[in-house]
């Protein structure tokens, strides 16, 4: 009879655990919206099924993303996730092996030596014994990185570490327990009847040499079941969650689902799969330029987990979406971010303890109706003009009016017919609104603005920030195609419509958050400048590239904090000592430009600077608002 | 009384200063960055309240500087200093050293780029133009618009760099307000027939005669004042200045033709007085002005003992203000030194 008192609590964890995530799963798949659903069920049975098992082994068990970043913490991460799964499977296959029956319960592999004491005698055990303990010793070497780390988190070469509550405390201390109690009870048992390898077989030898072994090695393997049963009953309340959760976040993310732009079951899979690695909090300017720690996506998330108040910490942020790029989960952190802050970061907080096992609730959206109807009458009155290109400055471009008369003069040059459309003043975009989480109220600014694009009848609209830039594309129903102007004027310099002198200067380029990381635009600003100049490398180029610390989308942000993020910025930028610093955004201009003595111009200052004929003077002046039509569009 | 002070700056401030300890027996060291003393009101052509020349302040200065016990050395830009016992030691940019028993720091104030509102469009359109460039066309008597035409219509933009959270200054720069109305009434008597904006966010006459000159501008010289900060500035095809801007008490947005626009450049902490602290050991404000060690009993005291503050170093602050600043600096200087020998 293979049983002992001391098993119990590990079997109610085990089978505790088993039962909430099948529970669970079935109520986040029960709150999926039926297309998800269906994506859901063709990933099953398709190729999304064999890709996520791929990804599961390479990213929840080896980390690799992780071991990309940081090689210290990568293998701390590695060493207990993957570890512990060969100690379960190889245990597994030991049990199964060696043990008196075949298809024994879990706790037979978990707790084989305490029941198979004598295992270990002939040559094949003692090899078997000798590849367990190299797996034990594996995780323990993870362990002693992980207890180190918690208490300075640079000797793994991570500038900070997250903070824990108290139950996360008592989670960590039971999994901190878990494999040393294992070591104890299994060297103790193998002391008392000269088995075991290497590590088990020699500690336990010495153990035996002054202990009574066989009776000591009894209370280890209780605090060995009691540790795993703790473990698992907190898990739901834990960081520790994402173990299980992130192998569904693979899966649903591998069959086509994504955050979106309200809250449900993946954002919900998500915020579980945060496992706090802190690799966020590296990533972050606010963080490494302005000394401000807890607001990053790690603790978003993980007051999320606990239904707390969120909106101090949703709307401190730049947005600017380089936690987004660096975390090794893949949550889409900013989208996260987006959705509480249309809840405008309310949480309902945790009451009880019951509540936060029980807790499947998406945030609810609560957007205000705005106090009165919205009125432009203070606008111009606009008679619509027919033209093929339009030209949007928007609100920053008209407060930088350099790149304005630079892009008046590059769309002059181009021979196109086209129209400014915002010329005498206009309307927001809307995306700062829906920064704010304002949505219904950008809805009017995207009405309005929408009915001014079709009228003109359009089919280019060219706009010159990066803010208006994503809105229109992501949030306006428009039937023309939306270019940035770097992204218009590649076109110009590909089919040779505009002819440009190369200026032999040297240019470092800023990615604008809103263009780069959130639009996915890195490569036509580049060859644009490639171009015209010389383009320098800074070492934060395309994904890793900083904000300038201007963003909109920052609510709390204070000015000397701010100017702490831009100087860092501005100083990377001229580091390589340029003659410009080029960027592609009116916001970053500003911001960059108030930092540093090198001149920072727009792209498009630069190009209007390098075409081949200027417009001559009076032109601008006579400009008619039709120009020569060319076969050319 | 012995000693021997080193001031650094000659403009008001460090001036005025000077020959007050000079004429207190103290030997002093004056170090100007330009050739020649005076600072920023050389640039000036008049003064408010009293409309007075500031040539008449240049030659107050040049009067106090008279003194044998005062040397005056110019073109030199003081980059650090150490202290090592009771004396200091200057490092200035072209390698010379200078030694004293005490610094009096006196770098004044810079005045902000306007470049950087780029929204106002200085450096971008041909008739925007600084409140100092104004002053430089007083001092020609001419005020003409860059195509040499007279301006019909102009506008003063208040608070340009100053009580502004994008530029990073929330402070207010204190003598804007009165220089636009000064300057307002300047125009007005040189072009009579031209119409004046001040477009402002507050005005604030916090000084002697300031009101009554505020009062005088509106009812004499029909000078409007209209309360909202301008938000943006473009050109149209005639030239004119387009100058958007709300009119807060009417409550309704505004877009005016001006044809020459004048920003009221705010006072910022100098650069050149940054990098006499080299290494950071001064403290400094959240105006990023060097902070006194106490702004009610020891505002011309410094940190480190031995090194005094005098004038717009500290916070911004017209001429009656610096030379009041300046003379209690000097009764802090006598005192340091007594107690030190």
């Amino acid at each position: 009879m293979h049983f002992d008192p001391f098993i119990i609590p590990f079997n109610i964890g085990l089978y505790f655990i088993l039962i909430y995530v099948v529970g669970r799963s079935i109520i986040w798949f029960r709150n999926l919206s039926r297309p998800d659903k269906l994506r859901l069920q063709r990933g099953f049975f398709g190729m999304a099924f064999g890709q996520s098992l791929k990804e599961i082994f390479l990213e929840s068990l080896i980390h690799r993303k992780i071991l990309k970043t940081n090689l210290r913490l990568g293998y701390m991460h590695m060493s207990l996730a993957f570890g512990w799964f060969l100690l379960i499977l190889f245990g597994t296959i030991e049990a199964d092996i060696f043990g008196s029956h075949h298809l024994n319960p879990p706790h037979m592999a978990i707790f084989f030596r305490f029941f198979n004491p004598d295992h270990g005698k002939t040559a094949f055990e003692n090899g078997y014994a000798f590849l367990m303990d190299l797996v034990l010793a594996f995780i323990l070497s993870g362990l002693i990185l992980a207890i180190i780390k918690r208490f300075s988190s640079k000797s793994v070469g991570m500038k900070k570490t997250t903070r824990l509550k108290h139950l996360d405390k008592i989670a960590l201390a039971s999994l901190w327990l878990i494999f040393p109690s294992r070591l104890l009870a299994e060297s103790l048992t193998s002391g008392a009847y000269g088995t075991g390898s290497f590590l088990t077989g020699t500690l336990g030898a010495w153990f035996n040499s002054f202990l009574p072994a066989k009776q000591a090695a009894y209370p280890f393997w209780w605090l060995y079941s009691l540790s795993l049963g703790t473990f698992f009953v907190l898990l739901p309340l834990t960081r520790y969650m994402h173990i299980p959760t992130e192998l569904f976040l693979i899966f649903m993310r591998n069959s086509g689902i994504r955050t979106g732009d309200k809250a449900g079951t993946y954002s919900e899979v998500e915020v579980h799969s945060c496992s706090s690695c802190g690799i966020c909090i590296d990533a972050c300017q606010m963080s490494f330029s302005a000394g401000i720690n807890n607001i990053q996506s790690a603790y978003l998330l993980k007051a999320i987990r606990k239904d707390e108040d969120t909106s101090g910490i949703v709307f401190n942020c730049l947005m600017c979406g380089r936690c987004d790029v660096k975390c090794p989960v893949g949550i889409e952190l900013t989208s996260i971010r987006m959705i509480q802050r249309r809840a405008a970061g309310a949480g309902n907080g945790i009451h009880n303890i019951w509540h936060g096992y029980l807790r499947t609730n998406p945030v609810p959206v609560t957007a205000k109706q705005p106090a009165s109807k919205p009125s432009y009458d203070f606008l111009p009155a606009r008679k619509p003009e027919k033209a093929d290109i339009l030209y949007f400055a928007g609100c920053m471009t008209h407060l930088t009016p350099s790149i304005k008369n630079s892009m008046v003069k590059i769309l002059d040059a181009s021979g196109m017919k086209w129209s400014f459309m915002d010329e005498d003043g206009g309307v927001c975009c809307g995306r700062p609104l829906m920064l704010a989480g304002n949505d219904r109220e950008a809805r009017e600014l995207i009405n309005f603005n929408s009915r001014l694009i079709w009228k003109s009848g359009a089919h280019t609209l060219v706009t010159s920030c990066p803010i208006c830039y994503k809105v229109f594309r992501e949030s306006y129903y428009l039937d023309v195609e939306v270019l940035h102007h770097t992204q218009f004027i590649k076109q110009l310099i590909e089919d040779e419509t505009v002819k440009m002198n190369y200026l032999n200067k040297r240019v470092t380029y800023h990615s604008p958050c809103e263009l780069g990381r959130n639009s996915g635009v890195y490569d036509e600003p580049k060859e644009v400048l490639r171009h015209v100049a010389d383009l320098e490398k800074t070492g934060y180029d395309d994904g890793n590239s900083l904000c300038c610390g201007g963003s909109l989308a920052n609510l709390r942000l204070q000015s000397p904090d701010k100017h702490k993020i831009a100087s860092f910025a501005a100083a990377a930028l001229s580091a390589p000592a340029p003659d410009y610093i080029a960027t592609a955004c009116p916001l970053c201009k500003k911001t960059i430009s108030a930092e540093t003595k090198i001149r920072v111009a727009d792209i498009a200052e630069i190009v209007a600077e390098s075409i081949v004929k200027p417009v001559a003077n009076g032109m601008k002046k006579q400009r008619i608002p039709n120009p020569i039509e060319t076969s050319k569009v | 009384m012995t000693g021997n002070v080193i001031v650094i700056g000659g403009g008001t401030a460090g001036v005025e200063a000077a020959g007050q300890l000079a004429r207190s027996g103290i030997g002093v060291t004056v170090i100007e960055k330009e050739s020649t003393i005076g600072g920023h009101v050389r640039n000036w052509h008049h003064l408010f309240p009293d409309r007075r020349s500031s040539s008449e302040v240049i030659d107050y200065l040049r009067k106090q500087l008279k003194h044998d016990n005062i040397t005056l050395v110019t073109g030199e830009l003081i980059s650090g200093f150490d202290k090592k016992g009771g004396s200091f030691r200057l490092k200035s940019s072209s390698g010379k050293e200078f030694h004293g028993d005490a610094v009096l720091i006196a770098s004044g104030f810079d005045l902000f780029r306007s470049e950087r509102k780029e929204e106002y469009g200085y450096g971008i359109y041909d008739n925007v133009i600084t409140s100092a460039d104004l002053e430089s066309m007083f001092r020609d008597k001419s005020i003409l618009l860059r195509n040499g035409r007279e301006p019909e219509k102009i506008g003063f933009v208040h608070c340009v760099g100053s009580r502004d959270e994008k530029s990073g200054n929330l402070y207010c720069s204190k003598l804007c307000c009165i220089t636009a109305v000064k300057q307002a009434i300047g125009l007005k008597e040189l072009i009579p027939g031209s119409k004046v904006f001040c477009f402002y966010m507050d005005m604030r006459m916090g000084g002697a005669l300031y009101e009554e000159m505020y009062r005088e501008a509106q009812e004499k010289y029909g000078i409007s004042f209209i309360r909202g900060k301008v938000s943006e500035v473009s050109e149209n095809i005639e030239g004119k200045l387009v100058t958007k801007v709300e009119d807060t008490l009417a409550g309704r947005p505004l877009r005016i033709e001006m044809d020459l626009l004048v920003l009221m450049a705010g006072m910022e902490m100098s650069k050149d007085g940054e990098a006499i602290d080299i290494s950071g050991k001064l403290n400094r404000g959240v105006n990023r002005f060097f902070a006194p060690a106490d702004y009610h009993f020891g505002s011309n005291i410094s940190n480190i003992k031995g090194v005094f503050y005098a004038g717009a170093c500290t916070a911004p602050m017209n001429i009656t203000e610096t030379i009041s600043h300046a003379r209690g600096a000097v009764s802090d200087v006598l005192n340091y030194l007594t107690n030190k020998h």
